[in-house]
């Protein structure tokens, strides 16, 4: 017995894997030279990458902030790191900021700016994270009117009859919706609340401010320009074209006739017409139609105009959304005795947002830097209005990348801030089908 | 440029749905306030300073003008106005007058439908070259790369001049001033072409400047001026009688620091009536009789303005040149006030 062939009692140790199947080693085989195509892709992506960091580092390095004009940086530079030196010219950010910020808003009421940009935020909050109190909602509803307020002045009056005139309107759509339906209650409010608009707010208005003055400094439109002008048209574009993209979207797929080919002829229009045409139209055209002594404010016309080219993407963003959905969601709404309405509401809006949410954001972020097209209607956008502006002074005349660079590390911040909330958003409403 | 085409067909169509307001003059003093189109930024010419307010040699024609008609020259609001919607802002009544660097054409006269009421500036377009290019003349240009502004009347004088000149060149588009100055600073074109005030704008910030010339040569003529929409021609001889109130100041002589006493002593009848202490001047343009003295005591006299914004003593550093008086061999000639 004692004979018996050799058995193993215990077990080998592992043996360490080999050397080009672990570690570094096995991550650059596999990231960077997996192939000979990538192997050559990696060496030219690194060498550009070095160019560029070779290039731009002593530039950087040798950037100067304190000066009263580009030849003061020059001399400067020159002093510091020897006569062939280059660098970089910050002085003119720290003398312009505020006009590639604020554009030419009065110094004096920049207050009022910091007041609205933190309310802006304030009211996005609630919008933003759902563990907060859902009645804070109704503070972001009235942000609006107070921003307008805030950033263009006038008597407080105006604002508080318009919020009156829209709680007129939410008056008679909730007294009607039973007897008449969501639409036509709507539609019925929708016109008392503009009579109300355009012909009893001013007279109230002078009667009101006369008794009680509560006004702020007026601002023009025109003083407005730089990355406030920016937000302005964006935010409010964000804002107004989602509710209204949904609108279209449902529009478009609705059974009715004339919304179904409204709704399709005005998103066909829409896309099918360039930005910049229809920045034209407003800053040109309108004028036409309007007799000569109106002056119906720019930014106003542009912000119209860019809304509803938003507007119309999102409606097919969403109408993507809502193909998405299994048929059956739909019967699911309607065995539940659900009226259209209702079931757009808890059923089918939640889930066709939800699969929507990348197009959504990606059209908004492109909404946001497309304002910058503004600067060919002669507003002035961030990126080429108020640089040229400021390269018009003599003192900053010929100064190339540093206010370029400014403005793209601001658009930078903006839009990935937005970018990484929609992954955040869509992380959080996950309901895996897989 | 089919761009012009285009607009000035839209031009066209806001003459016949437009113009059938009130006189500019009237809706102006309806409201107080005159609205001046203007360059977004051109240095000299317009631009707002650090703190916005508009300065340059246009923004003082609209001053002048604000300052005859409603007797502030603060009560202008400025329309920056790009290449594009300059004569269409104009046409369809978005701004009264135009003061933006706007060269005086024939297509544009007639079939855009303004009217060129004065000329403020004689410029044209020249070349900016390194010394060390080795050339004295644009005629030596042969064979080059040109930096050029795509979609100006300068490519297109570019291409006529080398054309007649049998000269070969290669462009290189750049989309703006800014543009064409870094390109030309970094090497990429042997020359920069575009209007001659323009480069010695950009000539005097260039960190080599004493190694950039100037070539001789101006091969386009560049009559800049203010315009307005034709069609109301009280207007017009509003904005251009303002304008040349300036001019006619600085042949006889009289500044903003010396106009009060000028008018107190001088016997010189065309003085007296350009500041309106004979005759009725004003009250035939629909103004008062001191609407040029207001011009001048508002702006300065056309030399002041030139020299303020962008002459010898600024570091744009412009010469008079074509500019200067009839007087000093410049084409600058104010008809008679009488």
């Amino acid at each position: 017995m004692s004979n018996t062939s050799f058995v193993r009692k215990d077990m080998l140790p592992p043996a360490p894997p080999p050397v080009s199947q672990t570690g570094a080693v096995k991550w650059l085989r596999e990231n960077l030279f997996a192939g000979p195509l990538n192997s050559a892709l990696t060496v030219l992506g690194f060498g550009f990458a070095i160019w560029l960091i070779q290039a731009a580092t002593p530039w950087l390095l040798h950037s100067v902030w304190v000066a009263d004009s580009q030849n003061e940086c020059r001399a400067i530079v020159q002093e510091r790191w020897g006569p062939d030196a280059t660098g970089a010219c910050w002085a003119i950010i720290r003398a312009r900021w505020h006009q590639f910020l604020f554009g030419f808003y009065p110094i004096d009421e920049y207050w009022r700016l910091f007041v609205t940009f933190a309310g802006l935020l304030l009211a996005i909050l609630p919008v933003l994270a759902t563990s907060l109190p859902r009645k804070l909602l109704w503070g972001s509803v009235l942000y609006p009117l107070v921003a307008f307020w805030l950033l263009w002045g006038g008597s407080v009056w105006g604002p508080i009859l318009t919020l009156a005139g829209f709680a007129l309107w939410a008056g008679v759509f909730l007294a009607l919706q039973v007897r008449l339906g969501v639409v036509v209650a709507a539609g019925v409010g929708l016109v008392a609340a503009s009579v109300f608009w355009i012909y009893a707010v001013e007279p109230i208005e002078t009667g009101l401010q006369s008794v009680l003055p509560l006004a702020l400094p007026e601002v023009d439109s025109d003083q407005f320009g730089g990355f406030l002008l920016a937000l302005v048209i964006g935010v409010t574009a964000i804002v107004i074209s989602l509710p209204l993209g949904i609108l279209l979207a449902l529009g478009r797929q609705s059974d009715m006739l004339i919304v179904k080919s409204l709704s399709v002829g005005f998103i066909e229009f829409i896309r099918g017409v360039p930005l910049i045409t229809l920045l034209f139209t407003a800053s040109l055209l309108l004028q036409y139609f309007l007799p000569s002594d109106t002056k119906f404010d720019l930014i106003l016309r542009v912000v119209i105009l860019v809304t509803f080219f938003s507007a119309a993407y999102i409606a097919e963003v969403i109408r993507g959304g809502l193909a998405a959905l299994p048929r059956g969601q739909y019967e699911a709404a309607d065995a539940l005795g659900l009226d259209y309405w209702q079931a757009q509401r808890l059923i089918i809006m939640p889930q066709a947002l939800k699969i929507s949410i990348p197009g959504i954001v990606s059209t908004f972020i492109g909404l946001f830097k497309d304002t910058t097209l503004v600067a060919f209607v002669g507003l002035m956008d961030p990126l080429k209005g108020i640089s040229t502006a400021v390269r018009a002074d003599i003192a900053w005349k010929g100064i190339y990348w540093e206010p370029y660079i400014f403005v793209a590390v601001i658009f930078f911040i903006f839009n990935f801030s937005m970018s990484r909330y929609s992954m955040y958003l869509e992380r959080k409403l996950k309901r895996d089908h897989r | 440029m089919k761009k012009s085409v285009f607009f000035g067909s839209l031009v066209m169509a806001g003459l016949v749905a437009g113009v059938a307001g009130a006189s500019t003059l009237d809706d102006v003093k309806a409201r107080g306030e005159l609205i001046c189109g203007v360059n977004p930024g051109l240095t000299g010419f317009a631009a707002p300073d650090a703190n916005g307010n508009y300065q340059g040699f246009d923004v003082a024609v609209c001053k002048a003008v604000a300052a005859a008609v409603l007797g502030d020259p603060m009560k202008v609001k400025y329309v920056p106005l790009t290449g594009e919607t300059r004569f269409t802002g104009l046409a369809s009544g978005e701004v009264d007058m135009l003061s933006r660097n706007s060269t005086w054409t024939f297509s544009r006269d007639t079939e855009l439908a303004l009217e060129f009421v004065a000329v403020n500036y004689y410029d044209g377009q020249g070349f900016m070259v390194n010394k060390n290019l080795g050339v004295s003349s644009a005629k030596e240009l042969d064979g080059a790369t040109v930096c050029i502004q795509t979609g100006t009347t300068t490519e297109l004088n570019l291409a006529d001049y080398f054309k007649a000149n049998n000269m070969e060149y290669t462009p290189v588009n750049v989309a703006d001033d800014s543009e064409g100055q870094q390109k030309f600073l970094a090497g990429a074109c042997d020359a920069y072409t575009t209007d001659a005030s323009g480069l010695a704008a950009s000539r005097a910030t260039m960190p080599n400047a004493d190694e950039i010339v100037i070539l001789p040569e101006i091969i386009s003529k560049e009559p800049l001026g203010p315009a307005v929409r034709q069609g109301d021609d009280n207007w017009g001889d509003v904005v251009r009688w303002s304008f040349y109130a300036l001019v006619a100041a600085e042949e006889y002589g009289v500044t903003k620091a010396n106009l009060e006493e000028v008018a107190a002593t001088t016997k010189n009848p065309e003085i007296r009536r350009l500041l309106g202490l004979e005759g009725d001047m004003g009250a035939k343009i629909g103004l008062d009789d001191e609407f040029a003295k207001r011009a001048i005591l508002a702006v300065g006299n056309y030399g002041e303005v030139f020299e303020a914004n962008i002459g010898t003593s600024t570091s744009i550093g412009l010469a008079r040149g074509l500019n200067a008086q009839w007087t000093q061999g410049g084409l600058m000639y104010a008809p008679p006030f009488r």
